[in-house]
């Protein structure tokens, strides 16, 4: 039995296969539709998080299963004071496999720990997202047909963006990519990342303020928002929040290739002129969000 | 300055000059019974200086705790006034319950019974990073 706490717990081969399995799967939907008949998922949502919930509901319903679970804390026992692995033992006993969201970070590591079913990590606080990721992966994939040879630029909160940390990691483990990191000076790459991960693999990485400067060498921006939740203070989020706002303007010096990514929801950081512009690839993001996870769950539930 | 030698016991050599008193309060010595000598700043050919504990009992004794402390020190077993084992420490790979996460985002933040597990991330730096959210070990 194995979970995904981790994307870092596949191999490239096993990231591979997914997104094979995923192109599949849109290729022949039909040939999935009774793939996971009489399984059940339990959606454990300790925080609300609708896009991803929903997702992976859709995910489990497309191949012929059924859903079961909570969307926020306080519909669980959590709120009456249970522990995490108290919870999915029980849920053990009702599902074939969770997907658990809570807002402590390595909560979904101590749930997989005490289930007898796979458990997926569905994002804990600002720590972990791997469906994010493998769903940023596939759009890179199926946009540029190839995850190699590419410049990514990442845009805005990479100091508590999970997001950002994790695609940097999964992506630096494939040929000839390089990354220019745009961000207000506060809101930086932390170091660590840098020096365990770029800085290691001799990964070739700009750093700077100004996005336009770095715009004409991009194969993928990939936006992201300032989340409110991850500040402490509400001022320090007030002064950064608009610090970068795509406009069709900020696109004039960009390739006719780009793929403009962002894991969704946006605020105002991707003005919505941008949505019609070919370059947008952010909806059908959420759409492949939805397919790399049915193969998640097929490979997880071990169905052929 | 002289310290009886001891008949049956532990001697916990080559530790870092200062970090006795440390050493001491982790492995709980201040529990026992029998005779604990502990000797600061003596001369030391390879540290310029260096602190011994000796312990004049037999104990089991917690090496990984001991590894993660000070990896330098030697660990002497002492039986009928003989040496009779000598043990050098390495980093342990995990360490349980000796340190507590401080990321107030982590899950053992909430709940107080899950063990507190950081595992060696970084051998050379002597890196230790908590099990669940990764925040590194102060």
């Amino acid at each position: 039995m194995r979970s995904l706490i981790d994307i870092q717990e596949l191999s490239v081969e096993e990231i591979d296969a997914l997104i094979e399995k995923a192109n599949d799967i849109i290729a022949h939907p039909e040939a999935y539709r009774e793939k996971c008949r009489y399984k059940k998922l339990a959606t454990l949502f300790f925080e609300p998080s609708t896009r991803t919930r929903l997702s992976f509901e859709a995910a489990m319903y497309e191949l012929g299963g059924q859903v079961l679970g909570f969307s926020e804390a306080q519909s669980s026992s959590a709120a009456k004071g249970e522990s995490v692995s108290d919870t999915v033992r029980v849920v053990s006993g009702y599902a074939d496999i969770i997907a658990m969201r809570h807002p402590k970070e390595g909560a979904p590591l101590v749930a997989s720990r005490a289930a007898t079913v796979p458990v997926i990590n569905a994002g804990d606080g600002g720590h972990l997202h791997p469906t994010q990721t493998l769903t940023d992966l596939l759009t890179i994939s199926r946009e540029k047909g190839r995850l190699s040879d590419l410049t990514i630029g990442v845009c805005g909160d990479l100091k508590f963006g999970r997001t950002v940390h994790s695609l940097i990691a999964a992506m630096a483990r494939y040929q000839n990519v390089r990354f220019a990191l745009v961000s207000p000076e506060e809101l930086k790459l932390p170091s660590y990342i840098k020096k365990e991960i770029l800085q290691q693999k001799g990964i070739e990485y700009v750093q700077t303020t100004d996005l336009s400067s770095v715009m004409p060498s991009l194969d993928i921006l990939y936006m992201t928002r300032v989340q409110r939740e991850r500040f402490f203070n509400e001022e320090d989020y007030l002064r950064l929040k608009d610090s970068y706002i795509l406009t069709p303007e900020k696109l004039q010096n960009a390739k006719a290739d780009l793929s403009i990514l962002h894991p969704l929801p946006r605020v105002n950081e991707i003005s919505t002129a941008i949505d019609a512009d070919p370059r947008a690839c952010y909806f059908k993001q959420a759409q492949y969000g939805k397919f790399i996870r049915m193969a998640l769950i097929l490979k997880l539930l071990e169905v052929e | 300055m002289h310290i009886d030698s001891i008949r049956n016991g532990i001697v916990l050599d080559h530790i870092q000059a200062g970090k006795a008193m440390e050493i001491y309060r982790f492995l709980g010595l201040d529990a026992l019974d029998c005779s604990v000598a502990i000797i600061k700043n003596a001369p030391s050919k390879k540290q310029g200086k260096k602190d011994i504990i000796k312990i004049d009992s037999e104990m089991a004794l917690d090496l990984n705790i001991l590894g993660f402390i000070d990896p330098q020190i030697t660990v002497n077993v002492i039986k009928d006034g003989a040496l009779v084992e000598k043990k050098h420490l390495t980093l342990p790979r995990q360490i349980r319950d000796v340190l507590k996460c401080k990321n107030p985002r982590c899950i053992t933040s909430v709940e107080q019974e899950l063990p507190h597990i950081f595992v060696l991330t970084d051998e050379k730096k002597a890196v230790y990073r908590c099990l669940y959210c990764e925040t590194k070990a102060e």
